[in-house]
């Protein structure tokens, strides 16, 4: 009997009329949890209704107390029919069940009808009492932490990151059960929210028994996911980082700890390299960050896919760990080993994280990706979904194996996605293979970070670029030189990864948001033939997307990616392709080369002309980024580095892993002649499609920018307005003979046209910056093509900005991000520790206006928000002033990002996972499509809000819709809707509320200029 | 390839106010889109025509979802659907009751009935205020009306209370709802001259001084009804004309101490027995529900008229006014001297407001 769960009816208000006669209605309510169930009385004839009802106890194991959702639900009664429910409130007990997070679920909660939408509020108490148990083999896990946050939370410090944690339930759908033959759609609907409800429940619970296995306390990145499989089945599956974490009880307690790690990477700022008799090529002197030079680029690619079912390994398997040896020195070989012994006990050595504490990442090596198509078939035994499990099994398999092939014992900013059409599934996971630091994945203590003096010794700002495969024996053809910041260790030219940019890499000028989007045609086909095709074009749409994002990098002039998510969507008659990553000048890689055009036919005239106008037009694009982006790396002569690495030719390959299609060329040239270009043939139609519509992406207005990971390189001073939305856009194609390059176009411009929009909208914030901006895409039906973005809009000070840009020589050293998200863990290590060993006096300066001026623009906006306000002036007649000021509904924040600008994260209540059906049968009469739509998403950011406020927080972050799954019948006057959205509900506290407690704290806000890495032009 | 859904959700709701302010002028999405592309929009921001339709829609939509909140402002706090700043939602409730001058021209002292509805075609024609705005327009008066018609308590205040208005606007919303309540003509063409402003200043002194409130604060309908007791004992004021001698000495009361301070002496004289008969027979009159709907077509027929006619300056009319109310107290045989304080204070105020071109 391990736990008493107590819920108290307080009273509804706005209730629907549910009896025509007397326009009011007489509502009770139902509580039910697991299989007890209690009712309040029925309080008669009043939209408002007061119940007050008794504590509802009920006596539950703890496995339910995980597993099963409250259900709460309100009823008209009715004398002579049955009674008619008005609507549902679900409630996830789950945070309750922590210690440090909420401790009473108490609040309005909207209620939800899957046909009606929002029907009234209802005012509920819920409380939990938790008895300890001490049973071994219990099945709960009662006490793990869970957090979407893909980072160490705000006000928590990892002891250890164990590592992967997975598992998936499934299930019938009830949609497709018999019963759903006789029943009507709203009930079914209600079966399936329930149904996942309790899914979502008994997985978290799964996942956590896993947890405590590793003998973690908390989950962070934890992704959760649906598969609508249809008649096959509901598979809900979810991936996590299991972690042990410490509250940080106040800054005082945590500093001394923490930041000690970083303090030693400037007691010994450069003597990492034990043995650089390996480098003698290098330069003799170590070199200080200012100095840079340019030298020829070169291009290659990393990257891996695999398109079938049948699966073996790549070749290369065996490099990683075999050739550890030979790379790096015996310091190296050490690290290796260490980090080695410390993933090799897990199966899997992912991490879903996307942001470190520092000193974690040591060496990032690439992205590896690995797609399979899947033919779905009926789950027989939803106990035992085994084959579900081996497909994934299969694909993390061969992610594990890309990864050691790049020399790499991990994998990084890790996730898993599926896009099903019909009974075929195309099963994705990508990652980005890394050299962690063992220090966090190792068992010990918090004095056990300090001890491991040795490996803090990573140039700051560059080693995480520095290649961690041996380049004697490299996986894929590559360009490396030396690293432009530490002149010490090899470096690929370009990198793209699935993380965010780390916190002190060194970044030079602004980032952006780069998209790659592509369409191919595929004919329709059935079952098997189905899955062929797919197979047969996924390679194809793998390298083109890869070659767009390369040459849409390049046109910016930039040379690395992060946060890469590449979506591959399956239709009935088409594939679409949509890459997105925030691109960057990272210093320690090689200025990129331009584009270089070349024609096939040089002998025709005019053709040349052509060529040589879109060559200028090229050139001209690339100076007006740099310029646009702010990056100008400071020149410096060749003779400081040296000559690059000869390599004559520079080549563009892909590494992937083709099982069936052995036959196909695996090795694509992209590149000829020139050596510090990057070359692009036109030698067809095609191919001048292609180099058009590079030219076609419009940059955004100016006082935007946009990226879609947690922050924008090169921006740091926040202030506290923030703007999350949903936007959503479903385009139908015209049938008639659609081609790839009229389907590319049509794709390209939906997206085009949508970002144009969210600039116009959102223009009265300028300037401002959309981060953690986050495309999805679908093909709910044949012709359509259904794109969904979510993301956060948040202004920044531009004057700030300039100020920052005086600091003109100190660029290169500042750490390019501020992610808010290490401020509070290790406040003061970036601001005091950089300061002494890069003197730049002006800095200081900026410490203390940025902490002034942190909270200014909020309380100036209040003011003058007052000021617009008609009410509550001329009051002069004496009477009370209307009830307008006080409004009930406290503002809930919602955002994309793990944190809130201008604002502390002071606590973390749980985690929010909900899902919600919406349909309707009078789609005309809701304003259509459109109407229909805006109003759910409407309505799930006000359950959302709803939620988080009675838990008690007043933010909801990291928040993402995963699935927005729309379906429509005009005909029919029908349409549907499932919405899956999560976050951490969290309670913040803006910074200039905070008094200042202890002379630490201004330091820690003042971060963001500190940071800065502004350049101008 | 045709658009088949484009929505834009925000979490806090996002307003445009020039938006608002046409989807309020009852424009459809194409002409709004049309106005906006002329206001200068497009070059300003570099935006397409696709562009600011997809925008239009969308603030559209929203304003269509929430006006099923602006009818009971008080929801639109509560509800939970749309995360709106207080400021905003007091700028949506605002814009929302605020109405056109030369609308509510033409409907003030109208019964708010389906028979007026009907009208609305002519008023909007008439007005160049689209339909749409004018059913809005209607629509509101008439839900404000429903709401305080039965309540206790002062009229201002109940509005204020159930709409959130500003106060300025709530009065206004006091004289609207008095003046339809007690059906006042303002239509005539010798009243067309009067401002909205006009009208709602008289209305607010009628509803201090004349109404059951202005006795008795507990009353049901304070506001709304003029107090029929004090209309049935105007009749009294009647021998203020109606005996010779008291009129004689009222008039040369007047005079006396008016003598040479009135630039138009000697017309206030040659008139004071006509105007102070009209003053008084519209008292006399207040008793039929016909001649209360008349009271500023008497007025002004009465007063307004031969004072314009004389060209009275405006400090004149005051000073003869107040002259002319004062001197009754010195009228030994009068003895409803309160009751034409009530009567006259309130006239005074009127008729001076009405004074003009």
């Amino acid at each position: 009997m391990p736990g008493k769960l107590k819920v108290k009816i307080v009273a509804g208000r706005h209730l629907p009329v549910m009896d025509r006669a007397s326009d009011l209605t007489d509502a009770f309510v139902e509580v039910k949890f697991g299989n007890t169930t209690f009712k309040t009385d029925v309080y008669l004839k009043s939209l408002n209704p007061q119940w007050n009802s008794e504590w509802f106890k009920f006596e539950v194991d703890d496995e339910d107390l995980q597993d099963e959702p409250l259900q709460i639900t309100v009823l008209d009664h009715d004398t002579y029919s049955a009674n008619d429910a008005i609507g549902k409130v679900y409630i996830d007990i789950d945070p309750l069940l922590y210690s440090e997070a909420a401790t009473v679920i108490s609040g309005w909660f909207p209620i939800y009808d899957t046909i009606h939408g929002i029907r009234g509020e209802i005012n509920v108490v819920v409380k939990v009492d938790l008895f300890n148990d001490l049973n071994r083999f219990r099945q709960s896990s009662c006490g793990v932490k869970f957090f979407c946050t893909t980072s160490i939370p705000k006000c928590y410090r990892a002891v250890i990151i164990h590592g992967f944690v997975e598992e998936l339930v499934v299930n019938e759908d009830p949609e497709y059960q018999w019963i759903d033959r006789i029943r009507t759609p709203r009930a079914s609907n209600e079966a399936r929210q329930r149904l996942i409800s309790l899914m979502s429940g008994e997985l978290q619970r799964k996942i956590g028994l896993k947890v405590l296995e590793m003998r973690g306390n908390a989950v962070v990145g934890y992704l959760q996911c649906f598969d609508l499989e249809g008649e096959s089945g509901l598979v809900v599956r979810a991936i996590g980082t299991a972690c042990t974490l410490d509250k940080l009880s106040s800054p005082a307690a945590f500093l001394p700890a923490c930041n000690s790690p970083s303090k030693e990477i400037k007691e010994i700022p450069f003597n990492e390299d034990p043995n650089p008799n390996t480098h003698s090529s290098g330069p003799s002197t170590p070199l200080k960050n200012q100095t840079y030079s340019f030298s020829p680029s070169k291009s290659y690619s990393r990257q891996s896919s695999s398109s079938d079912t049948d699966l073996s390994l790549t070749p290369k398997t065996g490099m990683g760990s075999g050739s550890a040896g030979k790379e790096g020195g015996p310091f190296k070989a050490l690290l290796r080993q260490q980090t080695q012994s410390a993933l090799e006990q897990r199966e899997f050595p992912f991490f879903t994280l996307t942001a470190f504490p520092p000193g974690f990442l040591v060496h990032v090596g690439g992205v590896v990706s690995a797609r399979s198509v899947k033919l779905l078939d009926r789950i027989h035994n939803p106990d035992e979904p085994e084959t579900r499990d081996a497909w994934w099994a299969e694909i993390r398999q061969e992610i594990k194996s890309h990864a050691k092939a790049l020399g790499c014992h991990a994998v990084v900013g890790y996730s898993e996605s599926t896009s099903i059409c019909e009974e075929v599934c195309i099963l994705s996971a990508s990652g980005t293979a890394a050299v962690l630091n063992p220090r966090f994945l190792q068992d010990g203590t918090v004095e056990g970070c300090l001890e491991q003096r040795l490996e803090e010794n990573l140039p700051a700002g560059c080693g995480f670029c520095h290649i961690p495969y041996d380049e004697l024996n490299m996986p894929f053809p590559a360009h490396l030189t030396y690293c432009y910041n530490c002149r010490k260790q090899k470096v690929p030219d370009v990198l793209f990864t699935t993380i965010d940019l780390p916190v002190d890499a060194a970044v030079i000028g602004k980032g952006c948001l780069i998209q790659a989007r592509l369409c191919r045609l595929k004919k329709k086909a059935q079952a098997e033939a189905n899955a062929t095709a797919i197979s047969n074009l996924l390679p194809f749409m793998e390298y083109e997307v890869h070659t767009q994002l390369m040459n849409k990098l390049k046109l910016k002039g930039m040379n690395a990616l992060f946060g890469l998510r590449i979506q591959i969507s399956v239709g009935e008659n088409m594939l679409m392709g949509l890459a997105s990553a925030t691109g960057v000048y990272l210093a320690a890689l090689p200025t990129p080369g331009g584009i270089q055009i070349a024609g096939k036919t040089p002998n025709d005239g005019s053709y040349e002309q052509h060529i040589s106008h879109m060559q200028k037009k090229i050139n001209d694009t690339i100076a007006k980024n740099k310029e646009l982006y702010e990056i100008n790396p400071p020149e410096i002569s060749e003779e400081i580095i040296g000559s690059p690495i000869p390599e004559p030719r520079q080549r563009s390959r892909l590494l992937r892993s083709q099982s069936e299609s052995s036959d196909e060329v695996t090795e694509l040239d992209l590149s000829h002649g020139k050596k510090d270009a990057f070359v692009l043939e036109i030698d067809d139609t095609d191919a001048m499609e292609d180099v058009h519509s590079l030219l076609t992406d419009v940059p955004p207005p100016s006082g935007f920018y946009s990226c879609n990971t947690e922050i924008m390189p090169g921006i740091n001073n926040w202030t506290s307005e923030i703007q999350m939305f949903t936007s959503v856009r479903v385009i139908r194609l015209s049938s008639l003979n659609l081609t790839n390059q009229a389907l590319n176009k049509n794709f390209n411009d939906l997206c085009e046209n949508l970002l144009k929009s969210l600039y116009f909208k959102l223009r009265s914030m300028i300037p401002c910056c959309l981060c953690h901006v986050n495309f999805t895409v679908s093909l709910p039906e044949d012709e359509l093509i259904q794109v969904t973005v979510t993301a956060v809009a948040i202004t920044f000070d531009k004057n700030q900005a300039l100020q920052t840009t005086k600091t003109h020589a100190e660029k290169s050293l500042q750490r390019a991000s501020t992610d808010n998200e290490e401020l509070l863990q290790f406040p003061l290590e970036l601001c005091s520790d950089s300061l002494p060993s890069h003197p730049f006096p002006p800095a200081k300066e900026h410490l203390e206006s940025a902490s002034s001026n942190s909270g200014i623009p909020a309380a100036q906006r209040a003011v003058t928000v007052e000021k617009a306000s008609p009410v509550g002036e001329g009051n002069f007649r004496n009477r009370s002033s209307p009830p307008c000021a006080n409004s009930t509904v406290g503002v809930v924040k919602m955002t994309p990002l793990s944190f809130i600008p201008g604002a502390k994260i002071t606590k973390y209540l749980g985690i929010i996972n909900m899902f919600f059906i919406r349909e309707t049968t009078s789609l005309r009469e809701e304003g259509g499509v459109s109407g229909f739509l805006h109003a759910f998403i409407a309505e799930v950011f006000a359950m959302v809000r709803a939620h988080v406020a009675a838990l008690g927080g007043n933010a909801v972050v990291s928040y993402i819709m995963k699935q927005c799954v729309f379906m429509e019948n005009p005909n029919k006057n029908q349409a549907q809707c499932l919405i899956n959205v999560s976050g951490d509900a969290v309670v913040f506290v803006r910074e200039s509320e905070l008094e200042v407690v202890s002379t630490q704290q201004p330091a820690a806000n003042c971060q963001p200029s500190c940071t800065g890495g502004e350049v101008t032009t | 390839m045709t658009s088949e859904l484009d929505i834009f959700v925000g979490n806090t709701t996002l307003i445009d106010e020039d938006v608002y302010r046409l989807w309020l002028d009852g424009y459809s999405v194409s002409d709004a889109v049309a106005l906006r592309v002329r206001s200068g929009i497009l070059e300003q921001t570099g935006a397409t025509a696709a562009v600011l339709q997809s925008d239009t829609m969308d603030h559209y939509r929203t304003f269509q979802m929430l006006e099923r909140l602006l009818h009971a402002p008080p929801k639109l706090l509560h509800q939970l659907i749309f995360q709106i700043p207080p400021s905003r939602q007091a700028l949506l409730i605002e814009r929302y009751y605020t109405f056109d001058e030369a609308f509510v021209r033409e409907v003030l002292g109208k019964k708010l009935s389906k028979g007026t509805k009907k009208d609305l075609d002519d008023i909007s024609t008439k007005t160049g205020i689209t339909l749409k705005s004018c059913r809005r327009q209607f629509d509101n008066f008439k839900r404000v009306f429903k709401v305080v018609e039965e309540m206790r308590g002062s009229l201002v205040d109940n509005i204020q209370q159930h709409f959130l208005l500003s106060d300025r606007l709530a009065r206004d919303y006091a004289a609207i709802v008095f003046f339809a309540n007690n059906r006042f003509e303002t239509g005539k063409k010798k009243l067309q001259y009067l401002s909205f402003g006009d009208f709602a200043f008289c209305a607010e002194l009628m509803i201090q001084n004349w109404t059951l409130g202005a006795v008795d604060p507990q009353a049901d309908d304070m506001d709304m009804d003029l107090d029929k007791e004090f209309l049935q004992d105007l009749k009294e004021l009647k021998v203020l004309v109606a005996d010779k001698d008291l009129l004689d000495l009222h008039k040369s009361l007047v005079c006396t101490a008016l003598r040479g301070k009135l630039g138009v002496f000697s017309e206030m004289e040659a008139n004071f027995k006509n105007l102070s008969r009209g003053l008084v027979n519209v008292a006399a009159k207040l008793t039929h529900n016909k001649d209360v709907r008349d009271l500023f077509v008497d007025l002004v027929e009465k007063f307004v008229e031969p004072c314009r006619s004389d060209h009275w300056p405006l400090n004149d009319v005051r000073l003869f006014l107040n002259q002319y109310s004062a001197s009754v107290h010195s009228l030994d045989g009068f003895r409803h001297q309160a009751l034409w304080d009530r009567y006259m204070g309130t006239l005074r105020g009127c008729l001076l407001r009405l004074c003009h071109d």
